[in-house]
C-alpha cells in the first residue's frame, strides 16, 4: 500500500462505479498501473465488494432490521472468533461487531418483518453455545447509512451561469 | 413622464451590461442543459463552519460589529496570512473584513483612483475590474495576456503600457477564468516594474488554495511589496461560502482606513452572521478545505485528459477551477459556439469573450461540477464537435 493505492481506495469508496481510464485521469496515472493495482487490492480483499446503497424502505419493499446486543462467554482457546463465525455465517446476519463495554457482538439482522427477525433471534441466535443472553433493538428509521444522509435535502442550488 | 435616460449617470450608463445576461436567460430556458458554467464550488459550505454560525444565531450574536470587521477574525486571518505566506499584517489597522472581494475591489479601486487615473487590467480577468474602475472615475487599461506565455501577464507588457497617469496594477493569480498561475520569479520581475514606476498593485488572491501545481506566491510576500499592495482574499472559494459575502483587503494602514471611511458609510460592516462562520472556517476548516482542493485536483485532471481525447487545445490550469481551451479552429466566434453547444448538445459554458476582448477563441469551462457531469458534459462536446463536422484529429493536429 501506497499514497497511490490510497487515493484510489479513497476515489473508489465515495463512486466504484468510476473505470480504470476515469481513476487514470483523475489521479494523473496509467490505465493499466490502475487497473493492476485495483486488481490485486481485490486478491488481498483491501476492497472486498462493490456494492450500492439501497433505500429500500423508498423502493416500497418491507425490510426490518433490528440491531441485537449479544452477551457471550468466550470459548477457552478460541476466544470471540469461533463464536462469531457462528454467528456471521447465517445470510440473515448483515453485520457483527465485537464490541468494548456492556456486551459482546453487536449484530444487524434484517428481515421483511418483525415476527421474522425475532423468531431468528429466538431461535438460531440466542440458542447458541455460549450466547448467554440477547436484546433485540428494532431499527424504526434509518436517516444516514454508510456516510450518506438517505434523505438529503441539499440539492445543486448555485445558478446555473455566473462569473 | 419622467425620462430615465436623461436623469441617469453617463458613467452608470457607459458601463456595458454584463455579459453573462443573456446567456444566462439563454441557459434557463433550455431544459436538460449540464451546466459548466458555474463559478463557483458546487460544495455547500462545510457543516462545522453552517453549525457555528446557528450557533452564534441561537447565542444572539445578532448585532453589528466594528466597521472592521470582529477583532477575533481579523486577528485569525492575520495569523493564517502568516502562516501561510509569513506576511506580517496587524489585525489592528491592516485588515479589514469586507462583503466579499467583490466589495474590497470596489473600496480599493475607489480609495486610490482618481479622475482619469489609469489602472492596468490583465485579462482575460474576473469581469468586475474594468466596470469598478470605471465606477471610481479611473480608465481600464486592459493588458492581453496571451495562451503562449499560459496568460500570465509579463513585466514587459506592463511596462509597454505605463504612462504618467498610471496608478495601479490589477493582479489576479490563480486567474479566472484561464486557471492560470504565476511564479514567484515572474512576480519579482512585475515587482521591479512596480517599484520603478512607483505603482500600487491590488492582488486578488481569492484562488490561493486551489493551486495545484507548484505553490502560491502572495504579492505582498515578496520583498518591499507589503507597502503597496492592497491584499485581496475571502472565504467565497476555499471555503465554498459565496453565499455568505465575506472577504477581506489587507494592505498599509493608510490605505485600510481609507478604504475603512468608504466601507463604514456604504456598508457599515460585514454581516455578523458570516463573521461567525468565517472565524470557524479558518480556526477549524483547514482539512475540509484541503478535501476539497484534492477533489478539485482530480476532476481538473479529468477535464484536462477529456478535452485533450475530443480534439480541444487546452493550456493546463495550473489553479483556481476553471478549464479555458480554444474553440478557433471549429471556425465559429466563442459565442457562436457556446450557444450552439448549449442549443444542440446541452452542455453550458462560458464564452471567452465576456472576460476581456482577447477571451475571444476560448470557452471557460468550470469543473466545479460532479465526476458524472463531467464525464457526460465532455462526452456530449465530442459528438457536437464531430457533427460539427470538425473531425477531432484535424482539430488536434492543428491545436
Ligand atoms: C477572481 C475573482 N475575484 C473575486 C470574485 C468575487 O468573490 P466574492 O464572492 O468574495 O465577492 C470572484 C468570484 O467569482 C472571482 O472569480
Amino acid at each position: 500500500m501506497d499514497q497511490k493505492d490510497r487515493e484510489i481506495l479513497e476515489v473508489l469508496q465515495d463512486n466504484s462505479r468510476l473505470s480504470f481510464e476515469q481513476i487514470a485521469a483523475m489521479l494523473g496515472m496509467d490505465r493499466q498501473d490502475v487497473e493492476n493495482r485495483i486488481k490485486e487490492l481485490e486478491e488481498k480483499r483491501i476492497i472486498a465488494k462493490y456494492n450500492s446503497l439501497i433505500n429500500w424502505e423508498k423502493a416500497g419493499e418491507d425490510v426490518v432490521s433490528a440491531i441485537i446486543e449479544v452477551k457471550v462467554s468466550p470459548q477457552r482457546g478460541a476466544g470471540f472468533d469461533k463464536l462469531a463465525e457462528r454467528i456471521y455465517r447465517f445470510p440473515e446476519v448483515r453485520a457483527v461487531y465485537l464490541m468494548s463495554g456492556r456486551y459482546d457482538f453487536s449484530v444487524l439482522i434484517e428481515g421483511t418483518n418483525m415476527k421474522d427477525v425475532a423468531f431468528f433471534v429466538a431461535t438460531k441466535l440466542a440458542t447458541i453455545d455460549n450466547v448467554l443472553s440477547t436484546a433485540t433493538h428494532f431499527v424504526l428509521k434509518k436517516f444516514k447509512q454508510e456516510g450518506v444522509i438517505l434523505e438529503d435535502k441539499e440539492e445543486d442550488r448555485r445558478l446555473v451561469i455566473s462569473p | 413622464m419622467i425620462n430615465w435616460s436623461d436623469k441617469l449617470s453617463t458613467t452608470v450608463k457607459n458601463i456595458p451590461p454584463s455579459g453573462i445576461r443573456r446567456f444566462f436567460d439563454l441557459v434557463t430556458e433550455t431544459k436538460g442543459v449540464i451546466s459548466l458554467g458555474v463559478g463557483e464550488p458546487d460544495f455547500v459550505t462545510p457543516w462545522h463552519v453552517r453549525e457555528a454560525c446557528i450557533y452564534s444565531l441561537e447565542k444572539g450574536y445578532t448585532m453589528y460589529t466594528s466597521n472592521w470587521g470582529m477583532l477575533e477574525l481579523r486577528e485569525e486571518i492575520a495569523r493564517s496570512l502568516y502562516h501561510n505566506y509569513k506576511v506580517s499584517y496587524e489585525p489592528a489597522n491592516e485588515v479589514l473584513v469586507t462583503v466579499g472581494v467583490s466589495e474590497a475591489m470596489d473600496l480599493a479601486l475607489r480609495a486610490v483612483v482618481a479622475f482619469g487615473d489609469e489602472v492596468l487590467v490583465p485579462e482575460p480577468c474576473f469581469v468586475s475590474y474594468g466596470p469598478c474602475t470605471s465606477l471610481a472615475g479611473g480608465i481600464p487599461v486592459p493588458i492581453p495576456t496571451t495562451e503562449d506565455n499560459d496568460f500570465r501577464v509579463t513585466a514587459a507588457q506592463i511596462e509597454e503600457k505605463i504612462t504618467p497617469k498610471t496608478k495601479a496594477l490589477i493582479l489576479s493569480y490563480p486567474n479566472n477564468p484561464t486557471g492560470a498561475t504565476i511564479s514567484r520569479e515572474e512576480l519579482m520581475e512585475i515587482a521591479k516594474v512596480v517599484k520603478k514606476h512607483d505603482l500600487i498593485v491590488i492582488s486578488d488572491e481569492i484562488y490561493d488554495e486551489l493551486t495545484y501545481e507548484g505553490t502560491h506566491t502572495c504579492f505582498a510576500s515578496l520583498p518591499a511589496m507589503k507597502s503597496r499592495t492592497i491584499l485581496l482574499n475571502g472565504f467565497s472559494k476555499a471555503y465554498a461560502m459565496t453565499g455568505w459575502r465575506l472577504g477581506y483587503a489587507c494592505g498599509h494602514p493608510e490605505v485600510i482606513s481609507h478604504m475603512t471611511k468608504i466601507h463604514q458609510y456604504t456598508i457599515m460592516c460585514a454581516p455578523i452572521t458570516a463573521q461567525m462562520a468565517a472565524l470557524e472556517a479558518l480556526q477549524n476548516g483547514t482539512d475540509e478545505m484541503k478535501k476539497m482542493v484534492a477533489e478539485y485536483d482530480r476532476r481538473r485532471r479529468l477535464v484536462l485528459k477529456g478535452l485533450g481525447e475530443i480534439g480541444l487545445s487546452c493550456f493546463e490550469p495550473r489553479g483556481a477551477f476553471y478549464a479555458f481551451p480554444s474553440v478557433r479552429n471549429t471556425g465559429m466566434t466563442s459565442e457562436e459556439f457556446a450557444e450552439k453547444l448549449l442549443i444542440e448538445a446541452k452542455v453550458a459554458v462560458v464564452p471567452g469573450n465576456v472576460f476581456g476582448a482577447n477571451g475571444e477563441g476560448h470557452i471557460r469551462l468550470s469543473y466545479a461540477a460532479s465526476v458524472e457531469n463531467l464525464t457526460e458534459a465532455i462526452e456530449r462536446m465530442g459528438r457536437f464537435i464531430s457533427k460539427s463536422g470538425l473531425r477531432s484529429e484535424d482539430l488536434a493536429a492543428s491545436g
